[in-house]
């Protein structure tokens, strides 16, 4: 089940990451269930499964690792964390909001939604996207979909 | 071929039953479960009894996860002894399990001090199990006065769990403060007042010590009337089954880092055990979901021939009520650094070029980013602490450790 996977994620350059945030606009839109982005974010908080961290001399975005041995996955105090198919997923009906997952990640990745409920990137794969909407709206090409060799 | 034997069911079980198959798909696994149910959420009773889950929600594996996984399961089974000799256990009906490997993942107990008068008491419950819950709810009425003896982690969830659902929640502890094995005192008021804006009684510094009925006499002196005692004062390892059979225990079974007791071919793992506390180098009892199922893990693992070791394992806990949300790890030693406003706390403990510990009350965005610092145990002078003083933030790495981490650059 671990091991050998390989398999497309999400990486940033951050020297080429410009902090403008699109990355999180496009990932609130892909994942609103809306068809149309003004209805779906104008006037709204948006909760995004992408940040961009950093300070003035350097920024880059965080999401979702798919990490080989997932620490998430094995701390879920609702079993609601799973990996499938190489991509670690969250059952949103499950979730209770207890954090621990936050408590966990290494790369500060996961956040909960609006409704204090987990959300976390799923590389679009499931909405209507199909392909990480941060990596196809990033002007500067600073977020990128390959597969890589590592291991997370 | 081997032949696997676990004693217990819970989230260490799973974890088990998950680290022997990821190597040894051949082997039959008996599970000894003492609940007639399938391994669930044990943390999710007090979620449930608010109604935010239900009990399908709450199983932690899906209905063919025994027959997935080729185990035997005997349901509503206790092992009484264990015969390391004989390389068997034995259990309450006499039955007698020969094993190849055993995993001992007993769980613990609730404590119930000897109070006086306890017998005459009606209604009164512990909560750790989903029976417990189950049997709290339908004692529960909009007009229950509840009292609550313990104000850890177990009594205030379940406090939480119930308040709409009955007329009033007291809770006491004979402790100054809540929440008292993971808060300072500081930390547990702000969380305290918090409880207490929601509607929750504190009765601090204070516990019941005689009952009659429906009457609790403290110890002060001051009479407090409840229709539904519940008592979650502490747990306590259950550890029988190795002791009595020779192997070490200190406050729980004693495991090294990869999960072997004192005994050969005789593992343990989760709320039974003892192990390494990463963050304080010392033995501790670190009874939390996470671990019980890493240690689980491990400890499948290594029965099945495999190596893994835990030696990063540290005391951690999530804990919210009512929105406001408290994360704790690690040991609180050394100096502090904190951040304070009105509504939150940002405490780190730093010890020697450490990060030692935290508590993270209302402000607990990427907090995992110091638990891994802890449970790596990265000196400080590595990164930018000034920076990680205000926020858990990666950009406080240097540059080719983050790139690193997150998988290079281009």
């Amino acid at each position: 089940m671990r091991g050998n996977e390989p398999m497309k994620r999400v990486y940033v350059n951050e020297e080429w990451c410009l902090a403008c945030h699109l990355c999180e606009y496009n990932c609130a839109f892909a994942n609103s269930g809306v068809s149309d982005m003004v209805l779906a974010l104008k006037g709204k908080s948006i909760y995004p499964r992408i940040h961009v961290e950093g300070d003035e001399r350097i920024s880059y975005a965080v999401s979702c690792r798919h990490c080989t041995d997932p620490v998430c996955v094995r701390s879920c105090i609702a079993g609601a964390i799973s990996k499938d198919g190489g991509v670690v997923r969250i059952d949103r009906e499950r979730c209770v909001g207890c954090l621990t997952c936050v408590l966990v990640c290494p790369y500060g990745a996961l956040a909960p939604g609006e409704d204090g409920v987990m959300q976390k990137c799923e590389l679009c794969l499931k909405n209507a996207c199909g392909e990480p909407a941060c990596v196809k709206g990033c002007p500067n090409r600073a977020i990128v979909y390959e597969e890589r060799e590592e291991a997370l | 071929m081997k032949n696997y034997v676990i004693v217990g069911n819970g989230i260490a079980a799973a974890g088990c039953i998950e680290g022997i198959r990821s190597l040894d798909r051949e082997s039959p696994i008996t599970v000894v479960s003492e609940e007639k149910r399938d391994v669930y959420c044990r943390p999710l009773i007090s979620y449930y009894l608010e109604g935010k889950t239900d009990l399908t929600r709450m199983r932690y594996r899906s209905e063919s996860f025994y027959r997935d996984m080729g185990c035997r399961v005997l349901y509503g089974r206790t092992a009484v002894s264990a015969e390391p000799e004989k390389s068997r256990i034995v259990l309450g009906d006499g039955t007698v399990l020969p094993y190849s490997d055993l995993c001992v993942a007993t769980g613990s107990t609730p404590f119930v001090p000897p109070f006086e008068g306890l017998e005459t008491v009606g209604n009164v419950f512990s909560f750790m199990t989903l029976d417990d819950a189950l049997a709290l709810e339908e004692a529960l009425f909009p007009d229950s006065r509840v009292l609550i003896v313990g104000a850890g982690l177990i009594g205030l969830k379940c406090a939480e769990g119930i308040l709409e659902r009955v007329k009033s929640v007291t809770v006491c502890d004979l402790a100054d403060r809540i929440l008292s094995s993971i808060l300072d005192s500081e930390c547990a008021a702000l969380m305290q007042k918090h409880l207490e804006a929601h509607g929750i009684r504190f009765l601090l510094n204070d516990s019941a010590v005689r009952f009659a009925g429906d009457t609790a006499w403290m110890k002060s002196g001051a009479e407090e009337k409840f229709d539904i005692l519940v008592l979650a004062v502490g747990v306590r390892p259950n550890v029988s089954i190795v002791r009595d059979a020779g192997g070490e225990i200190g406050r729980g079974i004693r495991v090294d880092t990869e999960m072997h007791t004192s005994i050969p071919h005789v593992f343990a793992a989760g709320d039974c055990t003892e192990s390494f506390d990463a963050s304080s180098g010392q033995n501790r009892v670190m009874a939390i979901l996470p671990n019980a199922y890493m240690q689980g893990h491990a400890a499948g693992v290594n029965m099945a021939g495999g190596s893994e070791r835990l030696d990063s394992m540290i005391p951690m806990n999530s804990i919210g009520f009512f929105g406001l949300h408290a994360m704790t790890a690690g040991s609180y030693e050394g100096e502090t650094e904190e951040e304070k406003t009105d509504g939150s706390i940002h405490r780190l403990f730093v010890k020697d070029g450490y990060l030692k510990g935290f508590i993270l009350i209302g402000c607990s965005d990427r907090a995992g980013i110091y638990t891994s610092l802890i449970r790596d145990r990265i000196p400080l002078e590595s990164l930018d602490f000034e920076m990680l003083k205000k926020a858990a933030t990666t950009a406080a790495f240097p540059a080719d450790i983050r790139r690193k981490k997150f998988g290079g650059i281009v």
